[in-house]
C-alpha cells in the first residue's frame, strides 16, 4: 500500500485500519477526562486541598458535570466575530491533536495487527506538522473573536511559536540520528538495549520543555493566561467551543507526553509478556503528565520576552549542540 | 556607621551628596540575571520548587469539609441572640424595658410590652415583652443589646448558619429565640 505522502512501513486491510483508529479515538478521548481529574485532585493536594469531591463518589463524576453544563450552555458568537473562522478554529484544534494520535505507537506488530495508528515513514515530522496546524487555530480563534483580549493572546502564541520550535525540533534530532528513523516504531525498536533518554537527556530536558509551550501549559500558558489577558485565544468562546479547546489542550498534553515517551523513554517496552505493552505505553504517559500538573501546580507564567529569551538564547544552542555532539559520536563509533 | 553604599555596579556611582551621607544604608542587592550563573540558578530554583510542592503532597490537606466539618467557635463567639427562661420557674427574664432596642445601633430590635396578668404570668416582673423581635438581615452582631439588658435576658448564642431565601424569613420571633436551636454549633474551650 503506497500514499503518495510517505512510504508505509507496515499496514493491514483497509477495515482493520478503520477499527484501529476508532479504537485509539475512543481510548484517548476517554483518557481525556481522566486526565482532567486527576489535574484538578492533584493540584488541589499540592495546594493542601482535596479539588473536587462533591460529585459523585471521590468526585469521579466532576469532569461528566463540567462536560454535562458545557453542552448545554449556549453556543455564542460576538458581533465583531469573523463568523466561519471563529466556527472553524476550535474544529482545527481538536483535529490536529487528534491527527497526531494515528503515529503514536501502543505496542508491536503482533499477529499481523500493529498496535499503533499507522508506521509512517515520515512519523515524527507528521507529528510536527500537526501540532504547529493546531497553533493555528489558536491563532485563527484568537483573531477571529474581535476581542482585544484574544488578539493578544493570539499574538502571544504566535511569538510563543516560533521560539520553541526549532529547539523542539533540534531536541528530537540526536534521537533521530541514534535510530537511524523518523519512524515511531523503529526509534521504540532502536531503544531495545538502553532507553534514549540516558544518552539524550540533554534532547529530553530541551524536548519536555518545548513540550510545555507547544500544550500552553504552565509556565508557558501565556496564549491562554487567565490573570492578564482573562483566558486569552477564547476569551470569547464558551458552551462546547470553548469544550473543544479545552479538550484539545489535554489530547495534546497526552500526544507530547506519548512522543516523549515513545522517543526517550522506551515507549511500549518494559517487563512483562507482551500484552501488558499497550499499558506501559500508558503508564509512562500518566507518569509524563502527572508531571506536566506537578510543574503547573510549582512555576509561574513566564514574561513572554523571558519566554522567547529561554526558546532562541537557552533552548536552541543546547539542542543545536546536543545534535552536533551526537552527530559527530554517531558517525566516529 | 559600617555600611556603606552598595558600588559594586560597573554603571552606576553614588552622587557626591552620598559619599560621607550617614543615614545611608546598604542594600543587598540579587544576583544580576543572564548568563551561566542565571541560568543554573533558574534550574537549582524550579528543582526547589518542585520540591515545595510535591512535600505539601505528602502532607495531605488541610481542609475543614465545612458543612460536614465546623470549625469549633470560642465561648464568646457572637451568634445568634438566645432569649432565656429562669430555670426553676420557667418564667421569661425579659421583662419589655426596650433598653436592648435603645442600644441597639442597628435599629433592629422591636419590643412591645404588656402588663403581666396575675393569674398567668409570662415574665418575672412587672411588664412582659408582647412581642420580641429580632430583624436579623440587619443585625450587626456587636452583642449591645446582651451588655444593656439588666436582667441577662437576652445573650448571644453561637449559632451562625441563619442563611434564608427571603428577608421576612430572617425576622426572629420571640418564640424562635426561646427555642434551643435545631443544630448546635461546635463550641471550643477557652484556651484551645
Amino acid at each position: 500500500m503506497s500514499v503518495p505522502f510517505a512510504e508505509v512501513g507496515f499496514a493491514e486491510a483497509s477495515w482493520v485500519l478503520i477499527v484501529k483508529s476508532i479504537v485509539i479515538f475512543l481510548v484517548i478521548l476517554q483518557i481525556v477526562p481522566v486526565v482532567l481529574l486527576i489535574e484538578r485532585k492533584l493540584l488541589g493536594r499540592f495546594q493542601h486541598r482535596y479539588g473536587p469531591n462533591r460529585v459523585g463518589p471521590f468526585g469521579l463524576l466532576q469532569p461528566l458535570a463540567d462536560v454535562l453544563k458545557l453542552l448545554t450552555k449556549e453556543s455564542y458568537r460576538p458581533e465583531a466575530a469573523v463568523p466561519l473562522l471563529f466556527a472553524v478554529a476550535p474544529v482545527l484544534v481538536i483535529f490536529s491533536a487528534t491527527a497526531t494520535l494515528a503515529i503514536i505507537p501502543f505496542g508491536d506488530v503482533k499477529n499481523g495487527v500493529g498496535f499503533y495508528g499507522i508506521d509512517v515513514s515520515i512519523g515524527i515530522l507528521y507529528a510536527f506538522a500537526f501540532g504547529s496546524i493546531g497553533f493555528y487555530g489558536l491563532l485563527l480563534g484568537g483573531w477571529a473573536s474581535g476581542s482585544t483580549y484574544s488578539f493578544l493572546g493570539a499574538m502571544r502564541s504566535a511569538a510563543q511559536l516560533i521560539s520553541y520550535e526549532v529547539a523542539m525540533g533540534l531536541s528530537l534530532l540526536g534521537v533521530i540520528f541514534m535510530a537511524g528513523s523518523l519512524s515511531l516504531t523503529e526509534i521504540v525498536h532502536a531503544q531495545d538495549e538502553v532507553w534514549f533518554i540516558v544518552p539524550q537527556i540533554v534532547g529530553f530536558g530541551v524536548f519536555m520543555i518545548s513540550g510545555f509551550a507547544e500544550t500552553n501549559r504552565a509556565p508557558f500558558d501565556l496564549p491562554e493566561a487567565d490573570a492578564e489577558l482573562v483566558a486569552g485565544y477564547n476569551t470569547e468562546y464558551g458552551g462546547m467551543r470553548f469544550g473543544s479547546f479545552f479538550m484539545a489542550e489535554y489530547m495534546a498534553m497526552i500526544v507530547v507526553s506519548a512522543i516523549a515517551t515513545a522517543m526517550f523513554l522506551g515507549g511500549w517496552q518494559g517487563p512483562g509478556p507482551g500484552f501488558l505493552d499497550p499499558l506501559w505505553m500508558l503508564a509512562k504517559i500518566f507518569a509524563l503528565l502527572i508531571f506536566f500538573i506537578w510543574v503547573r501546580a510549582t512555576l509561574p507564567r513566564l514574561r513572554y520576552d523571558q519566554l522567547m529569551s529561554l526558546g532562541w538564547k537557552v533552548m536552541l544552542p543546547l539542542a543545536t549542540v546536543n545534535a552536533l555532539v551526537t552527530a559527530i559520536l554517531v558517525v566516529v563509533l | 556607621m559600617e555600611a556603606r553604599l552598595n558600588v559594586e555596579r560597573a554603571d552606576w556611582a553614588p552622587p557626591a551628596y552620598l559619599e560621607n551621607a550617614e543615614d545611608v544604608i546598604s542594600v543587598q542587592r540579587g544576583p544580576e540575571p543572564g548568563g551561566v550563573g542565571g541560568a543554573w540558578r533558574s534550574v537549582r530554583e524550579t528543582v526547589r520548587g518542585l520540591k515545595t510542592t510535591m512535600a505539601r503532597l505528602f502532607e495531605g490537606p488541610v481542609t475543614i469539609q465545612y458543612p460536614e466539618e465546623k470549625t469549633p467557635v470560642y465561648p464568646r463567639f457572637r451568634g445568634r441572640h438566645k432569649l432565656h427562661r429562669f430555670e426553676d420557674s420557667g418564667l421569661e427574664k425579659c421583662v419589655g424595658c426596650s433598653l436592648c432596642a435603645a442600644a441597639c445601633p442597628a435599629d433592629c430590635i422591636r419590643v412591645v410590652a404588656r402588663e403581666n396578668d396575675p393569674a398567668q404570668r409570662v415574665s418575672a416582673g412587672e411588664r412582659y415583652a408582647e412581642v420580641y423581635e429580632i430583624n436579623l438581615s440587619r443585625c450587626i452582631f456587636c452583642g449591645y443589646c446582651e451588655v444593656a439588658c439588666p436582667f441577662d435576658a437576652i445573650t448571644m448564642g453561637h449559632e451562625y448558619e441563619m442563611s434564608d431565601y427571603s428577608r421576612s424569613d430572617l425576622v426572629f420571633t420571640k418564640e424562635m429565640l426561646l427555642a434551643d436551636p435545631i443544630e448546635k454549633a461546635p463550641l471550643r474551650r477557652e484556651g484551645e
